[in-house]
């Protein structure tokens, strides 16, 4: 048989010609009906007017009318989808298409995500406006500290626009905590699983094109979007083995040692000022934290195989980590000895007024810090050229050798996911987390007109002011340097890497410790003028230097682009220019 | 009633695993073991709001002298599979040790009435902890880290390649 045979595909064409009419009839009828009901149910209890705003309208307006709506419209657009299923899958077939309609998706999610989160703060903004009288939201479960009448009421006194008792209904039930911390728990495990299906892609990618070949080209179309997704369900399919002779509890354990940790750091990165699931006062040293215990599952993973390269990996992961957790740890005090405070919303807070703020071009000794943190930052997540656990030239897979199927999977998830938290952290402390590079002045004003306003309101909130796709643009990028420093630098040797730590790093992150320890003490303790002099000549010529860097960034990237086609060697027809 | 459960879960996991430890003849499975009481008890001091104790009880125990034991296990062990097996003076002693220690701790235990503790509604500030750290405690501070540094020392010393 060529063809999967699917239950409810007829193998005779004119009955499954039925079964097509037939699904249409009942999709669209459904869903008329479910939005007539719908309408019927807005009109009898009369859920527009603004006046008689009550709890039992809420369950009405929730279950009544908002529930039966979305599932009429979704079934009218699934009959919709039937009925025209021939013209879109012609339609899809085309790369540009499909790849057209997957990134608009992702843009369409993220504006979702980011009305979600001003819904977020408008609903913290109402539980502590003066007409609540200041009250911090309770965290029992079923408390509702605000009635329906009282989001009707402030929405009417500040947003007039949105006084619908409607967005009254849809707001009420954000103020539970319950519901918020479930809805982000889904946004955090949602990234956590895009990050490395996403990541592993653009790491072939990258590393096709550092190689002069294409990489991924077939599965999914364009450019091979779709073989990370495919490489995942092949690899659910996949036996998994598990040696006679390992230690078999700490075997199954190891994986996931080292893939919730990484999920668990995500929990106390913000994302921008609200975005953030738990905003912890230590937040750096819990992500630091989860960031040493995924260590733990490594190791066990090597030591339980009971294989010679598997413990070879696992003991080079056991003193590499060991040693390089020191000048990660005190390159990372140096902004927070800057800004004063361990949470990472506040760090980030004091780097807003655009880039030249932001904290590596606040001296000398930050802008050494930022370059050892992320030395350091490579060697925690085993990015080459501190690859060594794993170096397959030498140790076959080091510490994930016998592992296959789904548990191996689980390493990389862990490893990519750990990847962004490490960018992510040194953005919010050295590149201004979500804050824009524009200095503040550069926002859009608004005019009053309520459609200017929004898309004013949209391009403040993603790009001109702050905002989460910033702060993952930015991550994005040193991840992206990750990726670029492991396809460009051979491994180095271990004695190297620990010579590299405790005879390079350690003490430069010592000096530089020192250095600002004294710094702050002068300009800010006694305040002497001839320091605050150099000072700000450094910062000045750190921000020339860090705008140099970006423009060559942008030049280096330009001329690639332009030059994507041209290779080098004595076989290609297109030469790159200079070649 | 939700932090009553979470107390409840800790708590079971650290007894649970704390048992683990000891009753484990396999070496590394004591040491994972130990990940969940020292998980655990960080844990409970998140319940109890002290974010900076959990999460520097992560970093230096679970994080740091954990690898370490495992690490150094991994060094000196010659077969794959390091399996406790003391002798019969060995188990004589720790069953006295154990016993008397236990006998202390119900003593303490029963003969004392404990003082009932406010709840903290919100975690100390770090730069608190730091100041009092450096200030009223200098003493006991600086005598740790003198004692630290003497280990390391120590530990230097003993590594050192024969000349």
């Amino acid at each position: 048989m060529s063809q999967l045979s699917l239950p409810w595909v007829a193998k005779d064409p004119a009955v499954y010609q039925t079964y097509r009419r037939t699904a249409i009839r009942n999709l669209l009828a459904g869903g008329i009906v479910h939005v007539v009901l719908a309408l019927g149910i807005f009109g009898f209890f009369d859920l527009g007017s603004t006046a008689k705003v009550t709890n039992l309208k809420i369950a009405i307006s929730i279950i009544g009318f908002l529930a039966p709506l979305a599932v009429g419209l979704a079934l009218i657009a699934g009959g919709l989808g039937v009925l025209f299923y021939k013209q879109i899958g012609n339609t899809l077939k085309y790369g540009y298409t499909a790849a057209s309609v997957f990134f608009g998706g992702v843009i369409g999610v993220c504006l979702l995500v980011w009305l979600h989160s001003l819904v977020f703060t408008l609903s913290k903004d109402m539980l502590a406006s003066p007409q609540n009288g200041a009250e911090v939201v309770s965290l029992a479960i079923f408390d509702a500290s605000l009635t329906a009448r009282e989001i009707a009421d402030y929405l009417s006194a500040n947003l007039p626009r949105l006084s619908n008792p409607i967005v009254a209904y849809v707001l009420w039930p954000l103020q539970f905590e319950l519901l918020r911390d479930l809805l982000a728990v889904g946004g955090i495990v949602g990234f956590v699983s895009v990050i490395p299906v996403f990541g592993i892609w653009w790491e072939r990618k990258i590393a096709g094109r550092m190689q002069s070949r294409l990489g991924p080209m077939r599965v999914g179309g364009w450019h091979g979007w779709a073989q990370s997704p495919a490489d995942g369900v092949k690899l659910l399919f996949k036996e998994d083995m598990i040696p006679p002779d390992a230690d078999q509890a700490l075997f199954k354990l190891a994986p996931y040692l080292t893939f919730v940790p990484p999920i668990c750091a995500m929990i106390a990165l913000p994302f921008a000022g609200a975005w953030v699931f738990r905003d912890l006062d230590v937040a750096l040293l819990f992500i630091l934290a989860m960031l040493g215990i995924e260590v733990v599952g490594v190791i066990l993973a090597g030591w339980a195989s009971n294989n010679k390269w598997s413990v070879y990996g696992a003991m080079r992961e056991a003193c590499q980590m060991v040693s390089y957790e020191i000048p990660m740890g005190m390159s990372l005090l140096i902004p927070v000895m800057t800004a004063g405070t361990l949470q990472l919303t506040a760090i980030a807070d004091q780097q807003g007024g655009g880039f030249h703020t932001w904290f590596i071009f606040k001296n000398i000794w930050c802008f050494i810090a930022f370059f050892s943190y992320y030395i350091a930052s490579l060697a925690s997540c085993k990015r080459a050229p501190f690859d060594l656990p794993e170096s397959e030239s030498e140790l076959v897979a080091g510490f994930h050798t016998e592992y296959s199927g789904f548990r191996w999977s689980l390493f990389f998830f862990g490893e990519y996911v750990a990847m962004f938290v490490v960018s992510g952290i040194a953005v919010i402390l050295f590149l201004g987390g979500w804050k824009s590079p524009f200095p503040p002045g550069f926002a859009l004003k608004t005019n009053g007109t309520w459609y200017v306003d929004f898309v004013v309101h949209v391009l403040n909130g993603v790009l001109f002011k702050e905002g989460p796709i910033l702060f993952v643009l930015k991550s994005a990028f040193l991840y992206y340097v990750q990726l670029w420093i492991r396809w460009t630098l051979p491994r180095i040797r271990i004695d190297q890497v620990l010579y590299a730590c405790v005879q390079v790093l350690l003490p430069l992150t010592m000096v530089i410790l020192l250095g600002n320890t004294l710094w702050i003490l002068g300009i800010e303790h006694m305040k002497i003028e001839w320091l605050g002099t150099i000072d700000s000549l450094i910062h000045k010529v750190l921000v020339l230097i860090g705008a140099v860097l970006v423009i060559g960034m942008i030049w280096i990237g330009y001329n690639g682009y332009s030059n994507r086609r041209k290779l080098v060697g004595s076989l290609v027809i297109d030469h790159l220019p200079g070649s | 009633m939700l932090e009553a459960l979470a107390f409840y879960i800790f708590a079971a996991v650290t007894l649970v695993s704390a048992i683990g430890v000891v009753a484990s003849r396999n070496i590394v499975r004591s040491a994972v073991c130990l990940l969940g009481t020292l998980g655990g008890v960080a844990c409970l001091y998140f319940l109890l709001n002290a974010n900076l104790l959990a999460a520097i009880q992560l970093i230096v125990y679970a994080g740091g002298t954990l690898i370490l034991i495992v690490f150094g296990v991994m060094l000196t062990s010659k077969s794959p599979w390091v399996v406790f097996d003391p002798t019969r003076g060995q188990v004589v002693g720790a069953v006295i040790v154990s016993i008397l220690l236990a006998t202390g701790l119900c003593m303490l235990l029963v003969g004392n009435e404990w003082p009932a503790g406010t709840a903290m509604t919100a975690s100390p500030h770090v730069k608190d902890v730091g100041t009092m750290l450096l200030t009223d405690y200098l003493v006991p501070f600086e005598a740790a880290s003198v004692l630290l540094l003497v280990v390391m020392i120590g530990a230097a010393y003993l590594a050192r390649p024969e000349k």
